[in-house]
């Protein structure tokens, strides 16, 4: 078998960047509305995850539109590249959609939206006790939304792996050659 | 890019070749145990998994207990009025903190007085407690906010302890009132919040609200140009005497609300500089007398009005919303005032009050 193609480098590691960022960011999330005792410094944590999540997909989103990602093993269908494409594109607009409503929600709040420590955002929305409700609410549900978005990207990246095994999880691996191998290769 | 070169079954819709049993079990056990783990990490980080936690929730559904629920309203203070007016500072809260509050100059503020408990339409009491919440420069990002109380100290010194007060004061089924035994037990189990009502008790309330003496209770850590940190409480001396209480449910307010309309009321920031061997961790502890103390500035309230959209029914007046140049301190109340009152912030803002 031949050697599957991967994203490019760059492409990789913002990627698992990403959920790492993410998966903190979710599982900060979740504690801290159920804490009291830490509950401060998590959300503080949790803004400042917030701030970088959504800087690194801005520079994923850009880094999209100018890469081509490499093919999908030959294997998958054409009622099955729909399906990719379209939860690659709902992962993008929730990672986009979650960090705004937070960042919207503590603005509706009366702000301040602190990050950093002491670095102040600008506020990007009016301060309105029925909008940040709204907000609130929203960033709960895309919260669900993006758990239930990111089990399934897993489960069936697994299931292609081990099931199907299409090598599909190499195209977003790094290799680690060993010595041997590298001056094998030259 | 080259397709692969083994021989394989024409692309279907969901793909080639049918897997054998074995790789069909191997991906569903990992999947089932990938998907597993994702659920253990939900349900624990949400608390329904493990050892049972004091959460925000419990405390919400602690003061409804105690006082009703009352959609649309504060979970505790709820019974309040928006004011608001400005700060003058001299500038002598400089030598303490960078806080853009304390520079010379003027800065606006936002205000709410209210009276503790939950119920919105309780009669005023002289004994219950009277709180003022102000914040300065809102909505602007060097904002601060405080909420303080018209007491020495703090009645309780860790979350459990307020949330154990809290259920010792719910009111009894059919007598409606709360079991007095349950206080006892409950002082008698908290020896922090015994010693703190010995000193409550020798420090009774002034006759309105215009009178005064306000304080921060929990202490902070002040930041100077220099990067000195601080212990710092904060209080507002008022510079009038309130009117009398005048009869009705509103005794406390309507007199307040009189004064307001009638001219401009004042309070004097002071802040506390606090010795290394003060406590910062423990809200029913005095520190002593001979504290030196900054006067940062006057604060002058000349507006009130009913909470309304966009006033400071409005505003969550969260302690933990601090400037640059003051930091919190390691009270454990700080915290959970914060989490807490975002609880009950949520769950207002999603309601329609009446």
């Amino acid at each position: 078998m031949t050697e599957p193609s991967r994203f490019t480098w760059l492409s990789r590691l913002l990627h698992w960047l990403t959920a790492a960022l993410v998966f903190a960011s979710l599982f900060i999330g979740f504690v801290m509305v159920n804490s009291v005792g830490s509950y401060a410094g998590l959300v503080a944590l949790h803004k400042t995850l917030g701030v970088v999540i959504l800087v690194v997909v801005l520079v994923r989103v850009v880094n999209r539109l100018t890469h081509r990602p490499p093919p999908l093993p030959a294997g998958v269908g054409a009622l099955e590249r729909k399906v990719v494409l379209l939860s690659e594109l709902s992962l993008y607009a929730l990672l986009l959609a979650q960090p705004l409503l937070g960042w919207a929600m503590v603005s509706a709040a009366g702000g301040p939206v602190a990050v950093f420590g002491s670095l102040r955002l600008p506020r990007i929305a009016p301060f309105d006790a029925q909008l940040f409700w709204v907000l609130r609410q929203a960033h709960s549900v895309v919260a669900y939304a993006l758990m239930a978005a990111i089990a399934a990207h897993i489960s069936a990246v697994l299931l292609h792996t081990l099931t199907l095994r299409d090598r599909l999880i190499e195209r977003m691996t790094f290799r680690f050659r060993s010595k041997a191998e590298r001056s094998r290769l030259g | 890019m080259a397709e692969p070169s083994e021989p394989s079954e024409p692309p279907g819709r969901w793909g080639t070749a049918r897997p054998g049993r074995r790789d069909v079990l191997r991906g569903a056990a990992a999947v089932g145990a990938f998907l597993a783990v994702d659920l253990a990490a939900f349900l624990t980080a949400n608390n329904w998994l493990g050892p049972a936690r004091l959460t925000p929730r419990r405390f919400l559904d602690g003061f409804n207990t105690a006082f009703g629920r009352h959609h649309g309203y504060r979970t505790n203070h709820a019974k309040g009025v928006s004011v608001a007016g400005w700060f003058d500072s001299n500038g002598n809260g400089r030598e303490l903190s960078t806080a853009a509050v304390f520079a010379p100059g003027r800065t606006p503020v936002i205000g709410r007085f209210s009276a503790a408990g939950g119920n919105p339409h309780t009669a005023d009491a002289a004994a219950a407690g009277r709180g003022l919440g102000l914040a300065f420069g809102f909505p602007g990002s060097q904002q601060w906010r405080t909420a303080m109380l018209n007491l020495p100290v703090f009645p309780d010194n860790s979350p459990q302890d307020f949330y154990d007060r809290l259920a010792a004061t719910a009111l009894v089924p059919g007598t409606g009132k709360p079991d007095p035994s349950a206080m006892t037990r409950f002082l008698a189990a908290h020896p922090p919040s015994a010693r703190a009502l010995t000193i409550l008790k020798q420090h009774p309330p002034t006759p309105g609200f215009a009178d005064s003496i306000f304080r921060g209770l929990n202490a902070f850590y002040f930041v100077n140009e220099s990067g000195v940190r601080t212990p710092v409480r904060w209080s507002l001396t008022p510079l009038q005497q309130a009117l009398p209480p005048s009869s009705g449910p509103n005794a406390l307010f309507d007199p307040l609300v009189a004064q307001l309309r009638g001219g401009p009321l004042r309070w004097r920031l002071m802040l506390t500089v606090g010795a290394p061997s003060d406590p910062t961790d423990d809200a029913t502890l005095l520190w002593p007398a001979d504290r030196r103390t900054v006067d940062a500035g006057l604060l002058t309230l000349d507006s009130v009005a009913t909470e309304s959209k966009g006033n400071a029914r409005d505003i969550n007046f969260d302690p933990m919303v601090l400037p640059p140049g003051i930091e919190p301190s390691d009270d454990p109340l700080l915290s959970a005032r914060s989490a807490v009152y975002a609880a009950s912030y949520r769950r207002r803002t999603g309601e329609k009050t009446l």
